[in-house]
């Protein structure tokens, strides 16, 4: 089902080394990064004699030495690169030291506190989409893993039956996002992952023998087993010879490249086989599209020769890149020909033209870095490779120069570059604060997207408390401001900060941290230098805190607002009082207000005799009395004294319980003017009519001619009648 | 499903696309069933970004109300908390978190409108911030509400910048714009008036410098935005609002699109069965743009909405009859497809001609306790006016604002308290009659308050202390009264106004030109540096700023293409103002198109209540 086709093996010498190495790269641990990365080389330590404390080298790929220095800790089991170059060494003890570039240490972690016991026997430093992880076997035949070494989160895995000491070979997998251990223990094969271990079995023709080595493609995709009977599998990583379900496949698997002492051989698919004697011992570095050959004088790269090589340079290829290259060495003008293509956009070609010419100059033996076209732009990320690798090496102007060349959006490129080179910058020591904010705040004024903030904390994290508060000024975004000057103890700052930034969540976090740090004095009076921050934090008073309301309203000496407090508060009080007995206190309230109407009404009486209080008490009492439909008081109520209120309302108070017998008592005693409206409210249309004739008011006749209109009785009909003419003679007047 | 809001001239969906978008991605994150947890108060605005349709075609499978005690029995296997971000809440969250038994669950937070620190160090010090897988926040600044209308629903808006001095609102109003900005184009240019539009617009500069460099490369839909404070216009939401919509929202209330009536008029009337059972659930019906009819009339003066009514019911029933002409088949089958719009217009009209007739019983004189009574049955708590007061009401609104006898007690007012009428129109022609006589003098204030006091109850002190702290009620200093030099420099009293076919933003109010709209007209043409001795006596700062195109994006302006003025009120919005915005754009002269949006649609009742202060019912 594979497509058979011929694969081509290409060696190229990418340097010749230009380290002076004394015994070679045997007896040490060798750790290159993948892309082209650096090597690192430390002697075997249990080759020296303890007194003798072994050297850690950091080389490029080229072999120009960026850092050396003696090693000062415990034995070391394994070296190994993270994706932002950072080296890792795995110390026996499960402590694992991580240094930069330049040799500087920047953290630790361990791996486990049972490791320190059984100790580390092996470890591997892997890559996936999570980052870089750490995953060792100890003595006791454990594994324990680590994802991601930035985010550290330990897991410790299952215990694989039957395995005593070190598994024969082991690999780490990466699977349906999860991250397994693939071991051999003698001819058996287990995948353990988080929750259990299960034992498996390559597909295909069965194996004898014992595993010996386990290799796992740089993608994850393909894996390869080799036995102590020299028999060699290969197949896809979940063990299957071939996938599931595919028809065809694009790219056949890979070769695997097996390496002994003094030889190395090709194994393609199918079996065939080449052979690479080697003069010198190697070390193999599996890359995206090749493996790496680092030996004490050279470096090289051995590949599959990429099919569009094939097609130019294959043996009587007749590829339009062959043909191309033919008009190229007859006419020295490659991109001569496209200027008769009219429809061919140019734009593959220029952006190829660019990458190349950007290889060329990380390739240059004193950068070192030597990318193949392929591993430039791995899963689409937004910034090249060779970017992040001349930052790494703080090769700022070059890098600045790719990006501006790549056309690389200043957002994402030149700004980062400045911002990494800022935060370089701050951890050296030996400049003056002011020298240096001139120096960075010069270099990247008019820059994007930088984050002054990330640059101060770096600042702040080596010390540099005055700098980083002279950076952050020039942070645009107060919100970003804010949590570095807490951590710094600003709080002052950071609370006016949080005010600029308008973000009040912001305000309210510094206001709670305040509050726990300093004395309630300082406190309310650091409050109210800053007005928005005092109201907010009233607010929040008002709903958490109504004790520290009143001391706040105390100290500003705000008497209205203090008298506000104690009002709601005792509102609240006899609210809560009221709880305990049943009855709510509306209800409680609204009882009250008619047994009082009474007590009220003599009070007011004898108070007031200003028109608007006697209104207002006529109001209540004809309200109350109605309410409890008290008609015998109520009539009696309207006979006492001329209502100031006139009598309609009585009508109205009637009605509103229905009461049309006892509305109508009422109904002649309104005077002429809202006599109309109220024969109405008793819905008395015809009384209503007579009224509006009698008054010969152009405005009544028409209100009640509105009410006759809905219905259509004989009745009702004839009172139209008789109000239109009325109409008409009101008209006439 | 969103058609109101692509036929405006701004394609709005875009935003509430984009909303939906960023809320299916949310609930992707969290595997496997869910269920929903709701803070009460966001359903309203999340329904107007999306049904339950699109959540349950994301395994969400019961929603509950957030409240404290045990979570109710579901069988999910994501627990998600959709809350605003209040302190309140997470004590809730943590009871229920605390209180569920089972541990197979996934917990997850999805702050609306934004994830806060305060919050999640509440849930800390409660011991709960672990249980969370998820602690998300869901952007929604900006509703899209209609066609031309966006909306924060956020209620607390005004007292919360005007009376607690809190500027929360604000940051979102701001942030709001930027992610409208981000979808629209940069806005070129910007006018405020007022401290808030102000700290909005310093906020979106700087927001802009914050993000400088990942601009974006849109061509404006915007050509000016104007931010202005609810405050430097107090008077027009205190007056009765006129048109149709605003009556409605008036008498019923609005809310998020949504309005509940009285069932009686909706009852079907099948033949043979008579009426013998009404339905008792309020009917509830959605008003938006989407409905032709709504959006003929929604803009009328209420006096034009029946002759309106009855052309369309002409228009209808002909189409009907069209079916007596339909002779050949082709003809018939013409017809026949036509037929759903017709009977959806139909019961459209029926509708509104219901909808109609209950507010005209309610503002035209009859039968007074009738329906008083029902109101006050129904819990309508504060039924504005019915009938005969609500003529004797506006005539005082109307005196009120043609400025006769603004200095003394009115007798109306004083009526109205001894009779003890709603609280909430008193207060409202009170501070009517305060703006309209630049504050009261002292001896008219400490009546009102007086006699408030004792007729309403002493808790009431509080009430009226924010109403005197908002400014909507103001003890007069010795400065001269400059309301009316601001009527007659700004005519927003106009003697003619014509309800009918109106000419002038007057008729939503039937004489009165609402001040907000009356500033934005100017700004328009002849431009603000014509009304600058007016403008100083309104409250707050104006000003103007230009925020810089990335080269490339400048406009190229057909000759006669209407611009586009993005006009946003800082603590609310009325019906009629947007109705008059809606007239402006419409204006054949005008060359200006208006899109609104606001922090929450107000009327005068809605407004004071939300500044009213019920201590008897607030319990920390």
């Amino acid at each position: 089902m594979y497509i058979m086709s011929v694969v081509y093996n290409r060696k190229v010498e990418l340097y010749e080394m230009s380290w002076v190495l004394r015994d070679g790269l045997r007896d040490s641990l060798v750790a290159a990064a993948p892309y082209g990365g650096p090597i690192a080389v430390m002697k075997e330590s249990q080759c020296l004699s303890p007194s003798v404390r072994p050297q850690l080298d950091i080389y490029t790929a080229s072999g120009v030495t960026m850092a050396t220095f003696p090693w000062k800790s415990g034995p070391v089991v394994q070296l190994g690169w993270s994706v932002s170059e950072e080296l890792l060494c795995v110390q026996q003890d499960g402590t694992v030291l991580i240094y930069d570039l330049t040799g500087a240490f920047l953290r630790h972690f361990s791996m486990g506190q049972e490791v320190v016991q059984s100790h580390v026997s092996e470890a591997k430093i892997f890559h996936s989409p999570y980052g870089t992880g750490v995953a060792i076997v100890t003595g006791s035949s454990r594994f324990t893993l680590a994802t991601n070494i930035d985010d550290l989160k330990l897991r410790r895995l299952p215990e694989v039956p039957g395995l005593q000491g070190a598994p024969s070979c082991w690999a780490v997998l990466n699977q349906d996002r999860q991250t397994k251990v693939l071991l051999a223990n003698g001819p058996e094969l287990y995948l353990l992952d988080n929750t259990c271990c299960t034992s498996v079995l390559p597909g295909g023709s069965p194996l004898d023998g014992v595993f010996v080595h386990i290799a796992v493609s740089f993608s994850y995709k393909y894996l390869a087993l080799f036995t102590d009977t020299g028999h060699l599998w290969t197949g896809l990583a979940n063990l299957q010879v071939r996938p599931a379900h595919s028809q065809v496949r694009p790219h056949p698997p890979p070769s695997v490249v097996v390496l002994w002492e003094r030889l190395l051989l090709v194994v393609a698919v199918g079996g065939d086989t080449v052979q690479y004697p080697l003069d010198e011992a190697c070390v193999c570095v599996g890359e995206l599209d090749g493996v790496r050959l680092l030996s004490p004088s050279r470096h090289e790269l051995l590949q599959e020769v990429p099919l569009v090589c094939e097609d130019i340079f294959k043996i009587a290829s007749m590829g339009p890149g062959a043909l191309l290259l033919e008009a190229h060495k007859e006419y020295q003008a490659a991109s001569f020909g496209k200027c008769f293509l009219t429809n061919l956009s140019p734009e593959a070609f220029v952006s190829v033209c660019r990458d190349l010419r950007v290889l060329n100059a990380v390739r240059d033996p004193s950068i070192g870095i030597p990318l193949t076209h392929t591993q430039l732009y791995p899963l689409a990320i937004e910034v090249c490779v060779c970017v992040c690798r001349l930052v790494y090496r703080r090769l700022y102007p070059l890098a600045i120069e790719v990006c501006r060349y790549l056309k690389t959006p200043e957002y994402q490129g030149v700004s980062r570059i400045l911002r990494h080179w800022a935060c370089s910058k701050v951890q050296q020591k030996g400049e003056s604060d002011e020298v240096m904010v001139r120096c960075i705040s010069g270099r990247l004024a008019d820059s994007p997207g930088i984050s002054y903030s990330h640059i101060a904390s770096k600042a702040y994290d080596s010390g540099r408390t005055e700098l980083a508060i002279k950076l952050l000024d020039y942070e645009a975004r107060s919100g970003e401001q804010v949590p570095l000057l807490l951590k710094m103890r600003r709080s002052q700052l950071a609370l006016s900060k949080a005010i600029e930034s308008g973000d009040t969540d912001l305000v309210y976090t510094v206001v709670s941290y305040v509050k726990n740090e300093m004395n309630r004095g300082d406190f309310f009076m650091t409050l109210r230098n800053q007005p928005v921050a005092l109201s907010l934090y009233r607010q929040f008073c008002k709903l958490q805190e109504q004790e520290t309301l009143k001391d706040l309203y105390n100290q500003d000496d705000d008497h209205q607002e203090l008298a506000n407090y104690y009002v709601s508060a005792s509102y609240r009080e006899k609210v809560q009082a009221n709880c305990y007995v049943s009855a709510s206190y509306r209800e409680k309230v609204q009882a009250n207000y008619y047994v009082s109407a009474s007590y009220r009404e003599k009070v007011q009486a004898n108070y007031y005799v200003s028109a608007s209080y006697r209104e207002r008490y006529w109001w209540l009492k004809l309200k109350s009395l109605a309410e409890k439909e008290e008609w015998e008081e109520l009539e009696k109520f309207s006979k006492s004294k001329k209502s100031p209120v006139g009598y309609l309302p009585f009508v109205e108070v009637c009605m509103k319980k229905s009461n049309k017998y006892e509305a109508k008592k009422y109904v002649t005693k309104v005077t002429p003017e809202q006599r109309v409206r109220a024969h109405l409210t008793i819905e008395d249309v015809e009384g209503a009519a007579d009224a509006a004739i009698e008054r010969r008011s152009e405005a009544e006749i028409g209100t009640v001619i509105s009410h006759c209109s809905s219905s259509s009785s004989s009745s009702q009909r004839l009172l139209l009648d008789k109000l239109q003419r009325a109409l008409t003679t009101a008209n006439r007047k | 499903m969103a058609a109101h809001l692509t036929n405006g001239r701004v394609n709005l969906n875009i935003l509430r696309e984009a909303a939906r978008k960023e809320l299916r991605e949310f609930l992707d994150k969290c595997a496997g069933s869910k269920a929903i947890v709701w803070d009460e108060y966001l359903t309203g605005p999340f329904g107007l970004i999306a049904q339950y349709s699109l959540l349950k075609e994301h395994e969400v499978e019961k929603m509950f109300t957030l409240k404290g005690g045990r979570l109710p029995p579901a069988d999910v296997k994501n627990i998600i908390f959709f809350v605003r971000p209040r302190l309140e809440l997470m004590d809730i969250i943590a009871e229920n978190v605390f209180s569920d038994k089972s541990n197979s669950r996934d917990y997850h937070i999805l702050f609306v409108p934004r994830r806060s620190m305060l919050c999640e160090q509440r849930l800390k010090e409660q011991g709960v911030l672990g249980s969370f897988t998820n602690i998300d926040e869901y952007i929604l600044d900006l509703i899209p509400y209609d066609g031309d209308l966006l909306s924060m629903e956020s209620e607390g808006a005004f007292r919360e910048c005007y009376l607690e001095n809190d500027q929360t609102t604000l940051y979102h109003t701001a942030k709001g714009l930027m992610t409208l900005q981000a979808l629209y184009g940069t806005i070129p240019q910007i006018y405020g008036k007022g401290d808030c539009a102000r700290h909005v617009a310093n906020m979106m500069l700087r927001m802009k410098r914050e993000f400088a460099g990942s601009q974006n490369q849109i061509l404006p839909v915007f050509d000016t935005l104007l931010l202005l404070d609810r405050n430097v216009d107090l008077l027009t939401p205190l007056a009765t609002q006129l048109t149709y919509e605003g009556l409605i929202d008036e008498i019923y209330g609005i809310t998020n699109g949504y309005v509940k009536l009285p069932p009686e008029k909706f009852a079907q009337k099948k033949q043979g069965e008579g009426s013998k059972d009404l339905p008792t659930e309020p009917k509830k019906l959605q008003l938006n743009s989407a409905e032709e009819l709504y959006a003929e009339i929604r803009d009328k003066n209420f006096n034009a909405v029946g002759a309106a009514l009855s052309k369309k019911a002409k228009i209808i029933s002909a189409a009907f009859e069209e079916r007596h002409n339909a002779k050949t088949v082709g003809e018939i089958k013409q017809f026949v497809s036509q037929l759903p719009h017709m009977q959806a217009a139909r019961s459209s009209l029926a509708n509104h001609t219901s909808i109609a007739e209950l507010i005209k019983d309610l503002t035209s004189k009859r039968s007074v306790q009738e329906h008083r009574n029902a109101f006050e049955a129904d819990g309508f708590v504060f039924c504005p006016v019915a009938s005969e007061a609500f003529f004797d009401n506006l005539t005082v609104e109307q005196e009120f604002m043609t400025g006769v006898d603004t200095d003394k007690v009115n007798t109306y007012i004083e009526d109205c308290i001894s009779q003890k009428d709603p609280l909430i129109k008193v207060l409202r022609l009170m501070c009517m009659q305060s703006v309209c006589n630049n504050g009261l003098k002292q001896k008219v204030l400490d009546f009102y308050k007086r006699e408030i006091l004792q007729t309403y109850g002493y808790e009431h002190m509080l009430t009226l202390n924010n109403l005197e702290k908002t400014g909507l009620l103001k003890l007069q200093t010795n400065s001269r009264n400059n309301y009316p030099t601001i009527r007659k420099t700004l005519k927003l009293w106009m003697e003619d106004a014509n309800e009918q076919t109106p000419n002038d933003i007057s008729y939503v109010y039937s004489g009165y030109a609402p001040l907000s709209v009356r500033l934005t007209q100017v700004l328009a043409r002849p431009g603000w540096r014509s009304i600058e001795e007016v403008l100083k006596m309104l409250p707050g700062p104006h000003f103007e700023e230009r925020q810089q195109l990335p080269a490339g994006l400048h406009k190229k302006r057909q000759q006669g293409e209407n611009r586009t003025t993005l006009v946003f009120f800082l603590g609310g919005v009325t019906y009629a103002e947007i109705t008059a915005l809606r007239f402006l754009s419409q204006m054949e002269d005008s060359g200006m198109e208006y899109i609104i949006a606001t922090t929450k649609l107000i009327n005068g009742s809605s407004w004071i209540k939300s500044l009213m202060d019920h201590p008897e019912t607030q319990i920390p």
